[in-house]
């Protein structure tokens, strides 16, 4: 495996990269997704509105595009961030939507006997959401979010088209300087591997610690 | 509510027609050209051979295309018309002249029998090593890196790099100025090579294609763009005056057709074809109607290279 050990270097910087983006832009989307289900549930309709529109644009969009969107389109608006933040940002608001779908379910799932009790002692509507709900909401929905992680991991590579020196560019550069795409991509293919199977693992170690006992 | 019969025959139905409808909708990713060329003369030139059978010049012949692989956003060397889906430029007229040595026929009608496939930098040893195309015309720099993995014809032209900025920037005077700015350049190329080998403390950015690095530096992301000064003469033209070039050439760079390694008589042909553009005036022609429209001055043709 030549072309492995002649470019180790440029691998495990790719590898670095890649997994600074997934981690950085999955606490994004958490960030994002719970406020945003918050939208969606909320007895205020302007914000269940700005919350459905948010979700079904960011959504149905492809990533590439917003991406490309967000990074040539805004600066036009003199709106200017890095690669890599604006590789984070995008990321994380995509995927921010479609954990707000995921959180928005789980909220569902809750008994509404709790929401009513909590309003019957008085709380607030955010205090029964952040303090009741949302904690017996997140427990229930972790394996999808789960995979909502390990899809980030692989969609971390679209931001090699914006210049971030990840994965997948290190694998491009590779095979341009060996002329051999089947090893270069094959050692990038094994990396995202080893990132994906112990993210799946440490979920299900999490499910199994947050699993609901009845 | 009770459920009709055939509901879900249907349902299914429904999905079926609306995929087809997708399908046929779907157009090919490849730049198929039909109308007037613009290398002049109609002379009719007689079809080639015959040709060795199992020489790829008798694959295309049967075939009754030539896939070629080049550019698709390079003003002057291999640029596609959107509206059209047609793709003009030297590149392409170089490509037209080889086939016209297959099939025979005016450079208008041997349009038809080009199958044009966009290669940008990094792809163009992959698609000629997987016999995606037949032959890169990409303003592909012949170098000894890539003379490992593939063959090259030609050379058909002999470029420069040089460096492009905003129009008002003043900064930048040479190769050396670029240490310690950003400069973007696409992945892969040879222009990248050249940039970390002259400029070490450049901060490189890479992108896909020539045209990204344009819109970055509009936006002020970079400092310069680098690449083969024909490239940037392009670039320079398509945004009015808001880009200049420093005209401080620091490589050469002869462009050359790319065929796949081992090929040596696709590659001969290919050569003997180069000459004689070269010797009739056709090669001049067709850089005239190509590279000079965006105010370049036809220069002399380059001397082929038939490395053993």
């Amino acid at each position: 495996m030549r072309v492995l050990v002649d470019n180790l270097g440029a691998y495990v910087g790719g590898l670095g990269t890649t997994a600074a983006l997934t981690v950085l832009s999955f606490a994004l989307a958490m960030a994002v997704g719970v406020v945003i289900a918050g939208f969606r549930v909320s007895p205020v309709v302007p914000l269940r509105f700005v919350g459905a529109l948010y979700v079904e644009t960011i959504r149905n969009t492809p990533l590439l595009v917003l991406l490309f969107l967000f990074v040539f389109g805004l600066t036009k608006l003199g709106v200017l961030y890095g690669y890599f933040t604006s590789a984070v940002l995008v990321l994380g608001g995509y995927t921010g939507a479609l954990v707000a779908e995921t959180v928005r379910s789980g909220i569902n799932t809750v008994e509404p006997g709790q929401a009513e009790a909590g309003r019957a002692l008085g709380l607030t509507f955010p205090e029964v959401l952040l303090r009741l709900v949302l904690p017996q909401a997140l427990r229930r929905v972790v394996a999808p979010l789960g995979g909502l992680f390990v899809a980030l991991i692989k969609n971390s590579a679209l931001a090699s088209f914006v210049s971030v020196v990840d994965l997948n560019s290190v694998a491009e550069a590779v095979t341009n300087r060996t002329g051999r795409p089947l090893q270069a991509f094959g050692i990038a293919g094994v990396a995202y591997v080893l990132l994906a199977v112990p993210s799946g693992l440490g979920v299900g170690w999490l499910e199994r610690r947050l699993a609901v006992t009845r | 509510m009770r459920r009709q019969p055939g509901h879900r025959f249907r349902i299914v139905g429904g999905a079926v027609v609306v995929v087809l409808l997708v399908l046929a909708g779907c157009s090919s990713d490849t730049g198929t050209i039909e109308s007037p060329g613009t290398t002049g003369g109609g002379n009719v030139r007689p079809a080639g051979g015959p040709f060795d059978p199992g020489s790829v010049m008798a694959t295309v012949a049967d075939r009754g295309k030539l896939i070629v692989g080049t550019k698709f956003d390079q003003p002057g060397f291999g640029l596609k018309d959107p509206t059209t889906g047609k793709v003009q430029g030297f590149d392409v007229e170089v490509a037209k002249l080889v086939a016209l040595a297959i099939f025979g026929g005016t450079p208008e009608a041997v349009e038809g029998k080009i199958e044009f496939v966009e290669t940008v930098s990094k792809n163009r040893e992959p698609y000629i090593q997987t016999d995606r195309v037949d032959m890169v015309v990409a303003t592909y720099t012949i170098n000894d890196a890539r003379k490992q993995v593939i063959d090259f014809a030609g050379p058909y032209f002999v470029a420069q790099q040089d460096i492009m900025v905003k129009a008002d920037d003043d900064s930048i005077k040479g190769v050396d100025d670029l240490n310690g700015k950003s400069v973007c350049t696409v992945l892969g190329s040879t222009s990248e090579k050249n940039l970390r080998a002259k400029a070490p403390r450049a901060n490189v950015v890479l992108f896909d294609v020539y045209s990204t690095c344009a819109e970055a530096l509009a936006d002020g992301r970079v400092a310069a763009v680098t690449t083969d000064s024909p490239i940037l003469a392009g670039l320079v033209k398509a945004r009015g005056s808001a880009f200049e070039l420093v005209k401080n050439p620091f490589s050469d760079e002869p462009y050359g057709i790319g065929v796949k390694k081992g090929a040596t008589e696709w590659r001969a042909f290919i050569n003997d074809q180069l000459d004689a553009m070269f010797a009739s005036g056709e090669w001049k022609a067709a850089f005239e109607a190509s590279l000079g429209q965006i105010g370049l001055d036809t220069p002399e043709p380059p001397s082929v290279d038939r490395y053993p």
